[in-house]
């Protein structure tokens, strides 16, 4: 990695402040992205302010929600009782994330923030239909991702936590890259009073998207078998030494029925 | 503690330091006033370069040196030598293109060393490097092996027409094509060998030293052979003449074969040190590993095999090309030949066989041995090639291997293809094979499978391999630059402890227990007074290193002539001692006696004399204990055996999973079943890993696509299913052990194995044969293409 100086600021305030007032300050995490991305020296950063001391982390309910501080470990989110009972699809997403290493060093705001279009979160928070908080303000989920590796989070602004509507039922169905395991296709579902959402990670070019065929499908009838025709297109989709656009479509389809039957 | 001896199950000595963390690696290693020196490689795959300005790299902070190519051509460093020497079929020598340490005038591959920069830390190093102003001219390139032979073709090297290293060929070509128009039914397959990135667990490291004292050169080295390193470094590299060199390989963390090979960064290292006249330290990250370790495997091949009416096989005829990468590796043109061609008789009596091979310089980094080396492409071919057969003759897939099977009464078996097998019985490992893995009972598990909506198939490989490498003249009239004998020396120290030095070397084996034993049974020394030393040309004589499943097979062997001078010796200095004739002394359990009497001595009293000769035959035997034998093999050793994998794929994803792997292995005398069954299980894992996920992916302009771990699938402990394996032993009939060897055994016999389940799940979806590796995206393109067709049927 390059040179850069290193600051560990003991406010959001500081943070805010280190981070808004120079382009080139970064912001560190669970450095489970960050620092491979340092490593290969794709990345210059003048300081790196690392946000592990701004009391971020922590899993709350409040009412129909969970909030999740931004510097929750995906190993906290995995074992979480709260959550294990309220959004075992997130508990479960959290557990298939990476390996050991990984999940006791990486953030729920760090992978948001990131937005890998083969990431896990962005789809439990885009089915959810959760909200993303900010130093500055809060942001829906559907938002938030603005494309693979692009949110709506301006320079300098720090996620802080996230807020998740507690479901009827969900699931997170991931079908692995063989190599990285990191998502090919992922698959969140989650069933409202109102209706259901349903995010694919992974597959698309555009990163996250709600599959709203299927939404409107399932919330008719919330059962495989109301989406087992309904063929996904892979014009938009992903395509790589791996899979496919036409596989990854195809995969949609298998991997959000399984989903369903998990959540159902 | 119980029996230590030859067929104990002794817990590995080295692991109480790898498993602690306290393992010597080559990267643990520091130098005082050491520096560190950064390569920089090519980015692209083909290119001019007009120039390279080091000013400001030069001038950057922190920054000794920098040196290019240039300014090694200027002080006449050699090339990077081959170790062997083919011919083409016409008798002229093959192609051998130049190999600078540093790029003269052209890259060749991505990870094409350009220059490298010295300085006082690996940061300033690697920051330096960026300001290096290369002047490239991109010049098209061929990046796989039907792109370099196509007409047309950009070349690789100037002047070496057509990117052809050489076009060999062993068998009578007129005789076997007479076969082949007589035959009853002929069957042929294409396929494809993988190429596949070895990814030692331990990537390389060297550390270039000198001593301005005494002008000596150390070089501390991943390596599985400082000898041959030594050798090639010393007298065609860098002309430092071998008494001036020391070339060290401490504990080596996995090698696979990509760890046998003289390396460019070993030159630059030792070269540069004598420069700056101070060390020099370079340490691959792994995204280098990807780009410089050599890789192995990457066939295409044509295969045919005449049969009779019956089955029986009457002749084979093949064609292969074989990627050379760009540059020619120390091993690489044996690979596809004399480990790969002499081998393709298999376990069958076809009488004659003709296999033509073409190597290819293509724009990718070079092709060099790698776990099993021209075996396991050998095994895949010919048990792919006889299912296809039962696949396309009616005939059954076991009677076919059964009926073609050289008996166990035939051996000494000469085969068609040069090699001469000593000893095996494959009838028998078949048998056990078939009943350890349940074979009978599969069509139940198959419909059990299906009620779950799985494809469950079952697939046999019969093999058997040549390693124990390898005669001296044998290999030496085939082209090799060097002799492949082993060497032991046996210290028996003053208290009767032992030191064993041997010329082979340990990255991961186990030799330091495995050769203990030898100790233990030859010598009655108990296991904890035995110490076996490798790994150092200043201490241990001059042997040829790890590779080839050789160590114990070959360097075990001269331990054991080692150790036959020490117990004559011994029996030398205990008839002075009990006034007895050297006629009547007997040793057994670390005890000399006079036959017919109660009167002896211990070994430990004898090696005590030898130190302390106050009561000794001086005049006619010199003191001390300590005997060297080299051990020349009289022939290859043949380990052989069946793979059995059981295998079940999901339809709607095609995913492939392992669900059982049965294997029985010949690998003639065990020392140690545990390490045995480790060896055995490890090779299994990157068979399986070859059959089913790894493969090294350049695209067409060469750029490597599986460049890390996000890319390049290597196998996982839950991707591997717990194996049953056994062991059915016959003994190599001509070195002492009667040992063959086991390392490769797992790598050579799985991957067809694999491929022939995965193939036999699919069965219902007229799939004859597919490529490795079987992912479940080439599986659903298959099943998808044969679902509308069934549907119509
Ligand atoms: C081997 C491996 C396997 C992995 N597998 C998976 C997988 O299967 N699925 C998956 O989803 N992920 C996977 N990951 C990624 C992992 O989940 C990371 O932890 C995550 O992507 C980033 O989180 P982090 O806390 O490590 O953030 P960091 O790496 O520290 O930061 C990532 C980026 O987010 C920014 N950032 C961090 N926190 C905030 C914040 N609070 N506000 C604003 N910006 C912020 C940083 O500046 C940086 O740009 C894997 C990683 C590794 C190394």
């Amino acid at each position: 990695m390059y040179d850069f100086a290193y600051q560990k600021p003991g406010s959001l305030a500081d943070a805010v402040k280190v981070l808004s007032g120079d382009p080139d300050a970064k912001a560190l995490a669970g450095g489970q992205t960050f620092i491979p991305v340092l490593k290969q020296r794709l990345n210059k950063p003048s300081t790196v302010v690392d946000l592990s001391k701004l009391g971020l982390s922590g899993i709350t309910v409040s009412g129909d929600k969970i909030v999740i501080g931004a510097m929750t470990r995906h190993a906290e989110i995995a074992s979480n009782a709260d959550i294990k009972a309220k959004i075992p699809g997130l508990a479960h997403q959290a557990s298939l994330i990476g390996d050991e290493a990984v999940r006791h060093r990486g953030t729920m705001g760090g992978s948001l923030a990131n937005n890998d279009p083969a990431a896990c979160y962005p789809s439990a928070l885009l089915a959810l239909g959760g909200t993303v908080k900010t130093d500055r303000r809060t942001i829906a989920a559907d938002d938030f991702f603005q494309g693979m590796f692009t949110t709506a989070l301006e320079q300098g602004e720090i996620i802080t936590s996230v807020e998740l509507p507690v479901p009827q039922k969900s699931a997170y169905e991931k079908f692995r890259n063989p190599a990285s395991r990191y998502a090919i296709v992922g698959v969140f579902v989650a069933k409202f009073a109102s209706g259901v959402r349903l995010a694919i990670t992974g597959a698309g070019q555009g990163g996250v998207f709600r599959h709203t065929a299927m939404e409107k499908a399932l919330s008719a009838n919330f059962s495989p078998d109301a989406i087992g025709g309904i063929v996904t297109s892979s014009d938009d989709l992903n395509s790589d030494i791996h899979a496919s656009s036409e596989y990854r479509a195809h995969l949609i389809g298998v991997i959000s029925k399984r989903a369903v039957a998990k959540a159902a | 503690m119980g029996f230590e001896g030859i067929g104990a199950s002794v817990r590995r000595k080295e692991d109480v330091r790898f498993l602690s963390g306290k393992g010597n690696y080559t990267d643990d290693i520091d130098r005082p006033g050491q520096l560190y020196a950064y390569i920089k490689r090519a980015d692209r795959p083909h290119a001019k370069i007009g120039g390279i300005d080091t000013a400001a790299a030069s001038a950057a902070p922190g920054v000794v040196r920098v040196f290019t190519g240039a300014d090694m051509a200027a002080e006449n460093i050699g090339g990077i030598p081959c170790g062997w020497q083919l011919h083409n079929q016409d008798g002229s020598p093959m192609a051998e293109p130049p190999h600078p340490a540093l790029a003269v005038g052209k890259v060749r591959h991505v990870g094409d060393p350009v220059a490298v920069v010295i300085a006082a830390t690996k940061q300033q190093a690697k920051d330096a490097a960026e300001l290096l102003a290369i002047d490239y001219t991109d010049l098209p390139a061929v990046a796989n092996l039907k792109d370099a032979v196509a007409a047309g073709a950009a070349e690789v090297h100037d002047g070496v027409a057509g990117n052809i290293c050489y076009d060999w060929a062993i068998g009578d070509k007129a005789v076997v094509d007479g076969v082949f128009a007589g035959a009853k039914h002929v069957v042929k397959l294409d396929l494809v060998n993988n190429r596949l990135i070895p990814n030692a667990m331990e990537p390389r490291v060297a550390i270039g030293d000198y001593d301005t004292s005494s002008g000596d050169f150390t070089l501390y080295t991943t390596s599985q052979n400082p000898h041959v390193i030594r050798l090639l470094m010393g007298a065609f590299v860098l002309h430092i003449p071998e008494n001036k060199l020391r070339v060290v390989a401490p504990d080596v963390g996995g090698g696979f074969g990509s760890k046998i090979y003289h390396y460019a960064e070993e030159a630059i290292v030792t070269w540069a040190a004598g420069k700056v006249r101070r060390p020099v330290k370079w340490t691959a990250e792994r995204s280098e590993s990807f780009m410089s370790d050599a890789h192995g495997r990457d066939h295409v091949s044509t295969a045919e095999m005449a049969l009779d009416a019956e089955g029986h096989f009457l002749g084979l005829r093949i064609v292969t090309l074989a990627n050379m990468g760009a540059y020619l590796s120390t091993f690489a043109p044996a690979v596809p030949t004399y480990l790969y061609a002499t081998l393709l008789a298999g376990v069958y009596k076809t009488p004659v066989i003709y296999c033509n091979v073409k190597a290819v310089f293509t724009n990718t980094v070079p092709v060099d041995a790698y776990r099993g080396a021209g075996r396991p492409e050998a095994t895949y071919l010919l048990e792919r090639l006889i299912d296809v057969i039962a696949h396309d003759t009616g005939l059954d897939k076991i009677e076919l291997r059964r009926k073609n099977f050289i008996p166990a009464d035939a051996f000494p078996y000469q085969t068609p293809v040069a090699l001469e097998y000593d000893s095996g019985d494959y009838q028998t490992t078949l048998k056990v094979g078939l009943k350890n893995a349940g074979w009978d009972g599969f069509e139940a598990r198959r419909t059990e499978a299906r009620s779950r909506g799985k494809l469950r198939g079952i697939g046999i490989s019969t093999y058997v391999e040549a390693c124990g490498i390898a005669p001296s003249a044998v290999v030496g009239s085939l082209g090799a630059r060097a002799g492949l004998y082993e060497v032991a020396e046996i210290r028996v120290h003053p208290t009767g402890s032992v030191t064993v030095f041997t010329g082979t070397h340990s990255h991961g084996q186990g030799h330091e227990t495995t050769l203990a034993q030898l100790v233990v049974s030859q010598l009655g020394v108990p296991f904890d007074q035995v110490e076996v030393v490798h790994g150092d040309t200043a201490k241990i004589p001059f042997g040829m290193g790890t590779y080839g499943s050789r160590s114990l097979a070959v360097g075990g062997s001269a331990m054991v002539k080692a150790m036959d001078k020490v117990i004559a010796k011994g029996k030398k200095i205990a008839a002075h001692l009990m006034e007895a004739a050297v006629e009547d002394i007997e040793f057994k359990d670390n005890v000399f006696t006079v036959a017919g009497t109660d009167k002896s001595k211990t070994l430990t009293d004898i090696s005590l004399a030898a130190y302390v000769p106050h009561n000794y035959p001086i005049e006619e035997l010199e003191p001390g204990l300590d005997e060297t034998a080299f051990y020349d093999p009289k022939n290859f050793t043949f380990p052989g055996g069946c793979h059995i994998a059981e295998v079940e794929i999901d339809p709607e994803t095609g995913v492939v999973e392992m669900v059982n792997f049965t294997a029985v292995d010949d690998v003639g005398r065990v020392i140690n079943p545990m390490i045995v069954e480790g060896q055995v299980q490890g090779g299994v894992a990157q068979g399986i890993g070859q059959a089913l996920m790894e493969n090294c992916n350049y695209d067409q302009s060469g750029q490597l696509l599986s460049g890390s771990f996000m890319d390049y699938t290597m196998p996982r402990a839950n991707d591997i299913p717990n194996m049953s394996v056994a062991t059915e032993n016959t003994m190599c009939t001509h070195n002492p052990l009667g040992s063959k060897g086991c390392g490769e055994v797992g790598a050579i016999g799985s991957p067809p194995a694999v491929i022939n389940a995965v193939v036999d799940a699919l069965k219902d979806y007229g799939v004859r044969h597919l490529d490795m590796p079987a992912t479940g995206a080439k599986l659903w393109s298959i099943i998808q293409a044969a679902t509308p067709r069934m549907a119509a049927e």
